[in-house]
């Protein structure tokens, strides 16, 4: 078995985030996702920091280290100057490196990010890439969003956007040149690995679970991680 | 000079943003959902304010949707911000003025783990080089688009020709101000105001005539989270942190918020709009929601924009109770007007909100 707390500390947001926690629950109180689910970032620290490798691969592979937003709301609150939320960006990118994400339901939706926002900073230089992404996934845009993508370019035409055009400008074609220095950096970088990494033991997943796991977004596990939600995340 | 009394008290709450020579990075989130306040930033820039802004069109996205979604490991996202650093330096710029909160957070994070673990910055620079060829200077300056507005607050309002008050009974304008997590919450010494006291857009609020309300749940997170968003399942977590805030506002009876990230107004618009769908709810007054603003597009509603130039037609909140009580005219057939000659003028289904 690996030393699990030797390869975070191989993380340099593991060595900016924990210090020494002395267990106050601040982190606790101001976190809206200890609100909403079934999550304490100060159990979560406590145990990290106790170096018991049993309960950190049990933490790897559970749903609690995917609850947490990001906000970073702890880091302004600890009074030792921790960020547990730094620290849950490292359990969360050591879960995917030994492929324990996918034993939890909210680790496998791992795949449904890579494939969506992952895929689109290689394919069109930006996180999001609104054109292909309807009210069928995002029910939530509402009518005017069907508005916007039926009149996309004239929409973004109005607003000034430089739609697809060349030079810069909203929404502009990045150069063939500058998305093949991206692409190179995510070689370099780990950045493919990681995405290589999700792929390979996502897939693995879908076979132990019977599942049908093509390309892109169309299909039986990607639907399944993208939607599913057993009720047992929240309080 | 020493400084004394307040002054030295509120020192810690001020931040240096640059005056001129910008060099620009757009959003992510901004250009898809409000591609009017990129628009309307600039225009300000340019042609209000007379600054040099430049844009450099091989810029990307930092990554920091993917860093944050937790697929983009932190040193990719560390060289391809060390490439936009790179594109700035070779542009001759020194100022970095990103479109985005999240950017920013992720540049300020970036430059303070390199100050603290300079080997990591040698790292990356390795990197950059192997993979790109190319060498960079960190920037001078680092401000988020908010703080150049902000700066220029009192040149935007000698120009209004409207303020944040109810032209019928002559009061403020009751404003919600929304900062946006990443703004100030992780490093408090890079935001105006800090984290305790923010005033970037509070600034703006009670220079062009509004009144800034306080609320229990006023620096709660609008529920993006990431991962907590970008898959359907999760959205629950989003919807209720949303909920949250909009139940401890209403009691104050806004008139508008007003926000600083971008991806915050597009949640605090389309919740309001699912809450009403799903439980028939509405938190404004006279049985309206709370229309969501960009602080561009307050600014320009101030300078006198045409609202349909501003984008606020993307809005699924109506905006126009605001623009009622603002006294500013505008023409409702217009609102979906897509401005190509001859184009018949397609409306959205059911925008009700």
């Amino acid at each position: 078995m690996e030393n699990y707390l030797e390869l975070l500390k191989q993380d340099i947001r593991f060595e900016e985030g924990l210090n020494a926690c002395m267990n106050c629950g601040v982190c606790t109180a101001i976190c809206p996702a200890a609100e909403f689910y079934n999550y304490d970032p100060r159990k979560i620290i406590d145990l990290v920091q106790s170096g018991d490798n049993n309960e950190i691969e049990k933490l790897l592979k559970s749903e609690e280290i995917w609850y947490c937003g990001e906000c970073m709301s702890c880091k302004t609150r600890c009074p030792r100057g921790n960020a547990p939320g730094l620290v849950i960006m490292a359990l969360r990118g050591l879960s995917q490196e030994l492929g324990f994400f996918v034993e939890s339901e909210k680790g496998r939706q791992q795949l449904a990010v890579k494939r969506t926002v992952g895929q689109w900073i290689l394919d069109h230089g930006y996180c999001l890439y609104l054109e292909g992404v309807g009210t069928d996934l995002h029910p939530e845009q509402g009518p005017v969003w069907d508005w916007i993508q039926d009149n996309y370019r004239e929409v973004f035409h109005r607003l000034g956007a430089n739609y697809q055009g060349e030079g810069p400008g909203i929404l502009r074609k990045i150069p063939v040149e500058a998305m093949e220095e991206i692409r190179k950096i995510f070689e370099v970088t780990g950045g493919n690995r990681r995405y290589e990494k999700i792929e390979y033991y996502s897939k693995k997943k879908a076979e132990e679970m019977n599942m049908k796991l093509d390309e892109g977004i169309d299909n039986e596990y990607f639907r399944y991680i993208y939607k599913t939600n057993n009720g047992s995340h929240t309080k | 000079m020493k400084l004394e009394g307040k002054k030295a008290i509120w020192s810690e709450y001020q931040k240096e943003i640059a005056d001129d020579r910008f060099f620009y990075v757009r959003s992510c989130v901004r250009q898809n959902f409000f591609p009017g306040s990129e628009t309307t930033f600039l225009k300000i820039m340019r042609k209000e304010l007379m600054k040099d802004i430049y844009e450099h069109p091989c810029h990307t996205t930092c990554t920091g949707i993917g860093y944050h979604g937790d697929i983009v490991p932190v040193e990719t996202a560390m060289t391809v911000v060390a490439r936009q650093f790179s594109l700035m330096t070779e542009a001759g710029y020194e100022n970095l003025l990103p479109s985005c909160i999240t950017s920013f957070g992720l540049y300020t994070e970036i430059l303070d783990t390199w100050h603290h673990f300079p080997e990591v910055e040698e790292k990356i620079r390795k990197q950059l080089r192997k993979a790109t060829g190319r060498e960079f200077i960190k920037p001078k300056n680092l401000a988020h688009a908010s703080d150049v507005i902000y700066k220029f607050r009192k040149e935007i309002s000698a120009k209004a020709k409207f303020r944040l008050i109810n032209k019928n009974t002559g009061e403020p304008l009751k404003v919600v101000d929304h900062i946006g997590c990443h703004y100030a919450k992780m490093f408090p010494s890079k935001g105006i105001g800090g984290a305790e006291y923010p005033y970037v857009l509070a600034g703006m609020v009670e220079e062009w005539g509004g009144k800034v309300i306080d609320y229990p749940e006023r620096r709660h997170c609008c529920g993006f989270g990431f991962r907590q968003y970008l898959v359907q399942a999760n959205r629950g977590f989003s919807i209720a942190c949303s909920k949250e805030k909009f139940e401890s506002m209403k009691p104050f009876k806004p008139d508008m918020i007003i926000t600083n990230c971008p991806g915050c107004p597009m949640f605090l618009d389309r919740w309001q709009y699912v809450i009403n769908e799903m439980e028939g709810k509405r938190y404004g007054q006279n049985g309206e929601s709370i229309p969501v603003f960009t602080y561009e597009e307050v600014a320009g509603l101030v300078l006198g924009y045409n609202p349909w130039d501003l984008g606020l037609q993307m809005h699924q909140t109506d905006c126009e109770p605001v623009l009622d009580k603002m006294g500013i005219e505008y023409d409702p057939d217009e609102k979906y007007n897509t401005s190509i000659p001859d184009e018949k003028v397609k409306i959205p289904g059911l925008v009700n909100v």
